[in-house]
């Protein structure tokens, strides 16, 4: 692979508490390279919007401390301070979250937020920039976009809503795009139409995705590698068509196996037992164990590092034959 | 016999805000939510519901229970007409149909314990006094899969699928016949969701409950019914056993929904195939079109579907459907 666009190298967020230092984060590591689409997917508080966000420089210092390295086009993004960091985010890297809505000024029209966002970091005119405004709209596919945008945001419904947040993203042409998941709040045949959109703008845009999302199913047809984050850690990093013919770590096998879309009805689903457990108080060695179906005693002592597992596959486990 | 009979149920909401609207036009606008809804649910059957946001499925979970009147239509429990059963007489109906949020967390009172919690369904419907209440409790949480110590904890104390376990718990409490899930397991994460379905489908078993399964979740409702029904815009656009509606749906809609499911792939079903993405959202119901409801984003759509409103019809045994490429029957 050529030099990868996005580098995270040992990432750590950390909190303080009155026990001490609790890490959300615990040594992540991956790269994004151009035009890929990398997931990552994970249950609630398995730390990967937290990544997402420490990457993007979004993570409060303090209370919140970051450590390690993030590497975008060769610059260390964590060296950065604000102004420098605010320039790349939103021109060079853009993001978009779970609930469009809360991210449009409601008192503002939808084409000026756009023409905003584009003047902050592009140096054309207004008139230049408010044709360019409705160009996009009618790029991502919102009909008679001429008009539209002269619209406020509640005049949007959830859908049409994360089409502007998409331009608006899109609108520098970045070569990063962080998305935390941008379907979760839209109706399914909204959101196939939401994450074809993004799909169709990566390729012809070249931009590297990361996209952040619980939906496995979403992982599976949008991605082209995927990573598994349980309790602040990867498990499993593999290219989307090992993981889900030979998934390595025991979580990821155990998340395939809840799904209910691949059981026959009225059988049961394999669950898994308890819950991943919080930061304060996370087991010694494996930090699947306790929920594990195949741990054994050295589960319980030793953390597992990452360590090869097949072709560009690599899991956290003891039991993983390399 | 059907436990429960719903015979063309509609629930109009007046439009707020609507005065000048009606001053100019003489006319109220409603939002019809639900607007001619048919069904029946047998002892020990799962019927899934499901349809997208605003379609009318979660109102027409509450209509069932009479938790708000509904505009017309009929509701017939254990061969009972409850539909205008003023409420003081509606309690022993109230004990047989009870329901299951999506969030536990703002059903239960977080100043009451998990004990008292279960036990005020209990002690409402005079069904357990205060020195036998414990032992009923302790029952119905080891029924839910919930430790006795479980009791004196407070809401905030137990996590998101222990919560939906204690409204599981508290439904159960006054031995229902029917059960409403409204989006039940929606808010639980992968893996709990996983647990909490397991635990519906055990409890059906063990105590022959039906459920209303009301959820978005193709993959939830294909796991849990028996039968499904396809909402669309306030009416039922297909009803059909679970394994055929996913083998072989006939509506363009349910074809459309199904399509969109983001599925695990062995690269066969892709959400991304521009033959089976369907353009457009859902209209507004206010302002409904003439004919069919779903014309307008219809990819086989004829002259007729803009003029008259296909009726639910029996396309094959047990397989109805609401859409005039099935006249004459599927095939």
């Amino acid at each position: 692979m050529s030099e990868p666009v996005l580098e995270v190298r040992d990432l750590v967020v950390e909190f303080a508490s009155e026990d001490g230092p609790l890490r959300a984060v615990d040594g992540v590591s991956f790269a994004v390279g151009r035009g890929e689409i990398v997931g990552l997917v994970g249950e609630s508080g398995a730390g990967k919007t937290l990544t997402a966000e420490a990457i993007l420089g979004l993570v409060r210092r303090p209370p919140g401390r970051v450590g390690g390295e993030v590497r975008f086009r060769g610059t260390n993004l964590l060296d950065l301070e604000e102004p420098a960091l605010a320039r790349i985010r939103g021109k060079e890297i853009a993001m978009i979250f779970q609930n469009p809505g809360a991210s449009l000024n409601p008192v503002f029209r939808v084409g000026d937020q756009l023409v905003e966002a584009m003047a902050l970091h592009l140096g054309d005119g207004r008139r230049v920039l408010r044709r360019r405004a409705t160009d996009i709209l009618g790029r991502v596919g919102i009909p008679s976009a001429a008009a539209r945008v002269r619209d406020y945001p509640h005049q949007f419904s959830g859908g049409m809503a994360q089409r502007v947040m998409i331009g608006m993203g899109v609108a520098c042409t970045p070569a990063l795009l962080i998305a935390d998941e941008p379907t979760t709040a839209l109706d399914v045949t909204i959101q196939a139409q939401v994450l074809s959109l993004i799909r169709r703008l990566a390729r012809e845009l070249g931009m590297a995705v990361l996209l952040v999302s619980h939906d496995l199913g979403i992982i599976s047809q949008m991605c082209h590698r995927v990573i598994v984050m349980y309790a602040g850690r990867i498990v499993e990093e593999a290219p989307i068509e090992t993981v889900f013919r030979a998934p390595a770590h025991p979580y990821t096998r155990a998340l395939i196996a809840c799904l209910p879309g691949l059981d026959e009805h009225g059988s049961r689903l394999g669950a898994i037992p308890g819950v991943m457990p919080g930061l304060a108080s996370l087991p010694r060695g494996c930090r699947f164990h306790p929920r594990c179906g195949v741990a054994e005693a050295r589960c319980a002592l030793e953390e597992p590092v990452l360590r090869p597992a097949g072709p560009d596959q690599i899991a956290a486990c003891h039991l993983v034959k390399s | 016999m059907a436990l429960l009979e719903v015979e063309d149920l509609a629930k109009h909401f007046p439009l707020r805000g609507d005065g000048l609207a009606r001053v100019v036009t003489g006319r109220r606008r409603v939002v019809r939510a639900v607007d001619g809804v048919s069904f029946t649910i047998d002892p020990g059957e799962t019927l899934g519901l499901v349809g997208e946001s605003g379609c009318g499925k979660t109102t027409t979970g509450r209509l069932v229970l009479r938790a708000i009147e509904p505009t017309r239509g009929r509701i017939v429990f254990e061969g009972e007409d409850i539909t205008t059963r003023p409420a003081g007489g509606l309690l022993s109906f109230r004990r047989k149909a009870q329901i299951v949020f999506q969030d536990p967390y703002t059903s239960l009172n977080p100043r009451m314990t998990v004990g008292r919690a279960i036990a005020e369904p209990l002690r409402v419907h005079g069904l357990a006094t205060d020195r036998d209440a414990p032992d009923r409790v302790r029952a119905l949480l080891d029924m839910v899969g919930l430790q006795p110590e479980h009791a004196a904890r407070y809401p905030h104390e137990l996590s998101g699928g222990q919560r939906q376990r204690v409204g599981i718990a508290r439904a159960l409490a006054v031995g229902p016949r029917l059960i409403v899930g409204d989006e039940a397991v929606s808010a639980l994460d992968v893996s709990v969701r996983a647990q909490i379905l397991n635990l519906f489908v055990e409890l059906r078993e063990r105590l022959g409950l039906a459920y209303l399964f009301v959820s978005h979740d193709l993959g939830v409702i294909r796991f849990v019914s028996h039968r499904v029904a396809v909402m669309y815009l306030g009416t039922l656009v297909e009803v059909a056993p679970t394994r055929t509606l996913f083998a072989r749906p006939l509506h363009p809609y349910t074809q459309a929904l199904l399509a969109a499911i983001p599925t695990i792939g062995d690269g066969r079903a892709s959400i991304f195939d521009e033959a089976r993405l369907i353009e457009g959202e859902l209209p507004s119901s206010i302002d409904l079109p003439r004919g069919c409801r779903f014309a307008g984003r219809c990819p086989y759509r004829f002259a007729r579907c803009d003029e008259i409103e296909p009726p639910l019809r029996e396309a094959a045994s047990g397989h109805v459907v609401a859409c005039h490429l099935y006249e004459g029957g599927a095939s």
